[in-house]
């Protein structure tokens, strides 16, 4: 059943899509049948195969070095009150500016590459990585701690070999989130230059009105958000075996 | 082992939120021995416990060793829940103190102190693979790895069932013999069995009774007199609220 629940969700939904377009009669450039955005994928395959590899790594390097940022942000602030109380209000501030609005001062000095969309895919996935860690961080339980005193653990060993490891349930829900959003940074960062990627092939598509093929990015860009999400949520299962089921 | 030291309690005292737990509390526990320490809920047991585990400064008063040397480093301490951690084996757990001091784990030591609480064959299990018994087990063995000459205990065993904890009780006083040991408990029988002393801590501020010997040598059989009679005696004394006048039980 767990193989064929979400093979029945796409059929319902490409079902009601047909529905919709068929029994509106919307015309292809408003909304184009899912037979004629499926054409377009086999058309399309060599375009939309180059533009995910981009748009792929981007996302994988994104998560990577958000991931390790924000982990490494959270831990700063865990092992130090001080250093917590000048960070956290930066980082606060940070996120209150639209990524959107970011984003074309990082082309802009990153330039059209590879650079400028990881940096978009860092920004949107730190804050949900830092928050989770750090909160993982916070909520060890104190008896654990309470017992390391009593075994004379160093401050450090203590962060090390229990608040950390204590921490990981939760940090791992803040990358599930993270790898569910870091393809959206991708994305951003290719509308707002770019020469290839999911979002370039788009923005195109878009301009020359060819919804059938916008649409097939839009579900190639799907599918790889799901594969995404799904080996980071698998490989996280395998190595957090103590989270909470 | 050396001779384990006593403990010596001087004027101690406490507040938490504002109330008085104790004032002025003096108690000797004589080195090696085994003493248990009862008293209604919320009376002070493990405020005492935590202070003289180092966990919590005395706000008056001190703990010291009888044998005049520093008592830091020579406690260990075991919970009422295991506290075993999810993401390291059996093995792991016992020899968590190690780790956290940068030590090299001995394996050999705690294996041997695995066997003999029983669990041998599961040192490469996860603690969430074991019952609430092995994993008492398991605490007791990381605990009797620190190896420390005065061991705490705040009701270790509350959370099993009857027939378990009756096996963890003998375990325990067996594998504890000769350390200067002081268990918090609410159960008369499993005082009765293992100590050889019983304190009664009652009242606002708390005070302690004068200590009330067991007769014999613990673990004591669940049914042996001794035990039976000084178990009714705490017992209508605990219900009383009372504290227990000096004496020798039986």
């Amino acid at each position: 059943m767990s193989v064929l629940r979400p093979l029945i969700t796409c059929a319902g939904l490409i079902g009601l899509w047909w529905l919709v377009q068929a029994g509106l009669q919307l015309p292809p450039y408003i909304l184009p049948s899912p037979a004629s955005v499926a054409v377009a994928v086999w058309e399309n395959r060599a375009l939309l195969a180059g533009a995910t590899l981009t748009t792929l790594t981007e996302t994988l390097l994104g998560l990577l070095i958000g991931t390790v940022l924000g982990a490494a942000a959270a831990l700063v602030m865990a092992f130090s009150a001080a250093l917590r109380r000048w960070l956290l209000p930066v980082l606060l501030l940070s996120q209150a500016v639209p990524v959107f609005a970011l984003a074309p001062l990082l082309v802009l000095w990153l330039g059209f590459g590879i650079a400028s969309k990881v940096a978009v895919a860092v920004l949107v996935i730190f804050f949900p990585v830092m928050s989770a860690t750090f909160d993982g961080l916070r909520q060890v339980p104190a008896d654990w701690l309470d017992l390391a005193h009593t075994m004379n653990a160093t401050r450090w060993r203590i962060l090390l070999r229990i608040r950390l490891p204590a921490a990981l349930p939760s940090a791992a829900s803040g990358l599930r989130v993270a790898a569910a959003l870091a393809p959206i940074g991708a994305v951003i960062g290719e509308w707002v230059g770019a020469s290839s990627g999911l979002g370039y092939v788009m923005l195109n598509a878009n301009a020359r009105v060819r919804t059938d093929l916008m649409f097939a990015a839009l579900l190639v860009l799907s599918v790889m958000t799901v594969g995404v999400w799904w080996a980071v949520d698998t490989t996280l299962r395998r190595w957090v075996v103590w989270a909470p089921k | 082992m050396p001779p384990c030291p006593g403990l010596r309690i001087n004027g101690l005292g406490l507040t938490y939120a504002a109330q008085t737990v104790f004032r002025d509390l003096n108690l000797h526990l004589p080195g090696g021995s085994f003493t248990a320490l009862l008293g209604p809920s919320g009376v002070g047991k493990t405020s005492l416990l935590r202070v003289l585990a180092g966990l919590d400064p005395p706000e008056a008063g001190s703990v010291a060793a009888d044998d005049g040397r520093p008592l830091h480093h020579r406690v260990a301490y075991m919970g009422q829940q295991d506290l075993l951690l999810p993401w390291l084996c059996v093995l792991g757990n016992v020899t968590l103190g190690a780790r956290l001091r940068g030590d090299a784990p001995d394996i050999a030591r705690a294996s041997a102190l695995l066997a003999q609480v029983g669990l041998a064959d599961r040192a490469a299990d996860l603690p969430q693979t074991l019952s609430g018994g092995m994993r008492q087990r398991a605490a007791l063995a990381r605990t009797l790895y620190e190896d420390r000459p005065v061991v705490l205990m705040d009701e270790p065993f509350s959370a099993l069932d009857t027939l378990t904890r009756a096996q963890m009780q003998a375990l325990a006083a067996c594998l504890l013999r000769g350390r200067t040991v002081l268990l918090v408990t609410h159960d008369p029988a499993e005082a009765c069995r293992l100590a050889h002393v019983l304190l009664v801590l009652a009242g606002s501020p708390a005070t302690l009774a004068p200590p009330i010997p067991v007769p014999g040598l613990p673990p004591r059989a669940v049914d042996d007199p001794a035990v039976l009679a000084t178990e009714g005696r705490l017992l209508r004394t605990l219900l009383a609220g009372v504290p227990v006048a000096g004496g020798n039980a039986a």
